[in-house]
């Protein structure tokens, strides 16, 4: 973002103590001194309109990045992101365009409890009109924001609150970007393909290193963005696995994993040796506070490869 | 008033008195063509007409931006909209200025006149009206934002989230609320609890007032001040103008299930009123009058024969416009 800033002065940031504190994350640490209160905008506690003024801001030349402290707070600014912002391009027949961002760290494992654990994606991912892009790796994450910031239409970007500090990597000084809508195979393998996004595949990556001592190989792919979803790289890996296994963190009802299952079993069917199955959170609130029970509801490396073995194994 | 108390030439009078009476004649229009089966949803702005066209008046147009809701056909035929482009949206033909008529009519956006109404969610428009404003500041132009709304939409959230942040940041912005006592059937004393909307205000730290929206003057002179306001850097204005809904809520509605019909049908018109003004004034003789009806009849007839044969839009461009791309 930071580079971003610099290089275009029509970027302005708002949400919730993004400004002197730099962001309860401190993702915009340091920001406010160096552009300034005019560009870097601590707002009143009101996520529908953090999401409804930048969405006007947007309309009369400004580029705004807002962020929502926690996605579990998005709830109230829905209308102004799924019903306004994303009809603005259709809805005026191509004459305005609502160059957004939309920033919130989403997920759990993290003793959040109820309200600083949930997975939101699925209900901006169903939206004609948004894009919704989900790093896992602070490598994809700079070429991502970068992307979505220049990018010209409503991006829901979403940062898995456990891997700000739990996944690490190398990321160049240099002005990199990463194109939305290209999923990324971490890991390539010829035995099962395991499709995944957030945190999740920092442990099914873990899964397939320790598989491949077992002499099982394991194609791993990070969605990286679920709209426009990447299907095209989903069924190359499937046409060569034969078997498909999709683990996400969010309960599983109407999940992400539900579209990506149908869209393999449509569009890979012939190469398909068994069913295409989802490992999901349990279908129970996300997620409870006590280490017990949050433990029970997330997803780990041992119940990713159980479920990889049951496949398997079909 | 006498006329040498009014802020406005008799050039911009006369030319304000046409707009009214062109935005009641395309109103009436358009409910006669809902009637006939040709136009699938009409929410009258009869009896709104002075305050709307009064305040668009007041403000720069092509310049400052109008942020309108679905009873704003007077703000349409202010910014120049003809009555071909309004009958296009209300009979949902093909070249539709708004939305290709995607949308509801008096719903899309002209971005050369700055006219932005993205939907009919109500209330919405407020915080993007906001927005607009903060732009407008960050940027360092001088153009003001104007976000017209109804009695019902001041009790939605977002109206209170917008006026909150644009008092903290002083942005140059009117809130411009047309009070005619109903949101759909729900009347003022089960919507508030306080006597008028522009109370409300001063609980955000900036003023409002409340005035009468049949005036064309108080209306004309008031945005007037709230403009200069604005672009003085004084921050915004609450607007209240108290006007009468003439007809029911839209074209689905049966307002003769909760409105007195008598008491309404004694309630002013404004266009009576204004034209009384003129009269009085030496601006206009009811020849003048006259001549002026049935010279803009004729026009919404020749309009309407134009939009009744054309086509409704081509599904080749079903898909175009969900996305902004490079192409």
């Amino acid at each position: 973002m930071y580079e971003e800033l610099k290089r275009d002065s029509d970027i302005v940031i708002l949400g919730e103590d993004i400004g002197n504190r730099g962001g309860v994350f401190l993702a915009t640490d340091g920001f406010i001194d160096e552009f300034g209160a005019q560009r870097i905008i601590d707002t009143p506690l009101a996520e529908s309109s953090i999401a409804g003024i930048a969405l006007g801001a947007a309309l009369n030349g400004i580029r705004p990045i807002a962020e929502i402290q926690f996605a579990d707070f998005i709830w109230p600014a829905i209308n102004q992101i799924v019903g306004e912002a994303s009809k603005v391009h259709y809805g005026t027949f191509g004459q305005l365009n609502a160059p957004i961002v939309i920033r919130t760290p989403f997920g759990g494992g993290v003793k959040g409890g109820l309200y600083h654990s949930q997975s939101i994606e699925v209900i901006f991912s169903h939206t004609p009109g948004l894009k919704v892009v989900i790093p896992s790796t602070p490598y994809d994450a700079k070429g991502l924001l970068k992307s979505a910031i220049r990018d010209d239409n409503p991006v829901i970007f979403l940062e898995h609150k456990h891997t700000y500090r739990s996944v690490k990597g190398e990321v160049p000084n240099t002005n990199y970007t990463i194109p939305i809508g290209k999923a990324d195979v971490k890991i390539k393998g010829d035995d099962l393909t395991i499709i995944s996004y957030g945190l999740m595949v920092r442990y099914c990556i873990e899964v397939a290193i320790s598989m491949k001592t077992q002499g099982i190989n394991l194609e791993v792919i990070d969605l990286r963005t679920l709209r426009p979803l990447d299907v095209t790289t989903l069924v190359e890996s499937v046409k060569k696995t034969g078997k498909c296994l999709v683990v996400q963190e969010d309960t599983q009802a109407y999940g992400i994993g539900a579209e990506v299952a149908s869209c393999i079993a449509d569009l890979a069917f012939e190469y398909l040796d068994g069913p295409v199955k989802r490992l999901s959170g349990p279908e129970v609130p996300p997620m409870p506070f006590s280490p017990s029970l949050e433990d029970e509801f997330m997803l780990n490396e041992e119940k990713i490869e159980t479920a990889v073995k049951a496949l398997l194994d079909y | 008033m006498n006329i040498k108390e009014s802020h406005l030439t008799k050039d911009q009078h006369l030319h304000v008195y046409k707009l009214m009476i062109s935005c009641r004649a395309i109103d009436k229009r358009v409910w006669m063509l809902n009637r006939q089966g040709k136009a699938a949803i009409v929410a009258s702005a009869q009896g709104h007409e002075s305050a709307q066209i009064a305040s668009a008046f007041a403000l720069e147009i092509g310049k400052d931006v109008f942020f309108t809701y679905y009873r704003d056909l007077g703000v349409l035929i202010s910014l120049g909209l003809s009555f071909i482009d309004i009958l296009q949206g209300f009979t949902a033909k093909s070249g539709e200025p708004m939305s290709g008529s995607r949308q509801f009519p008096t719903h899309g956006a002209i971005p050369d006149k700055k006219l932005i109404n993205l939907s009919n969610v109500v209330g919405t428009q407020i915080p993007q009206a906001v927005g607009a404003a903060l732009s407008a500041k960050i940027k360092g132009t001088d153009d003001i934002v104007i976000v017209y709304f109804g009695d019902g939409a001041s009790s939605a959230g977002d109206c209170h989230e917008g006026m909150n942040f644009a008092s903290i940041h002083k942005l140059p912005i009117i809130f411009f609320c047309e009070n005619n006592g109903f949101a759909i059937s729900v009347p003022l004393n089960q919507q508030m609890a306080n006597d008028n909307v522009a109370s409300r205000a001063q609980g955000y730290g900036f003023p409002g007032i409340t005035i009468d929206g049949n005036d064309v003057n108080l209306v004309y002179e008031t945005t007037k001040l709230a403009a200069i306001r604005a672009r003085n850097g004084e921050g915004p204005t609450l607007i209240e103008t108290k006007t009468n809904r003439f007809l029911p809520h839209t074209s689905d509605d049966d307002h003769s299930r909760y409105r007195n019909l008598d008491e309404l049908s004694n309630k002013e018109d404004p266009i009576e009123i204004y034209k009384m003004f003129l009269i009085d004034n030496k601006l206009l003789t009811n020849d003048m009058d006259e001549t002026l009806i049935s010279q803009i009849n004729q026009e919404v007839d020749s309009a309407t024969e134009y939009v009744e044969s054309l086509p409704y839009p081509n599904i080749d461009t079903f898909y175009s416009h969900i996305y902004k791309t490079d192409e």
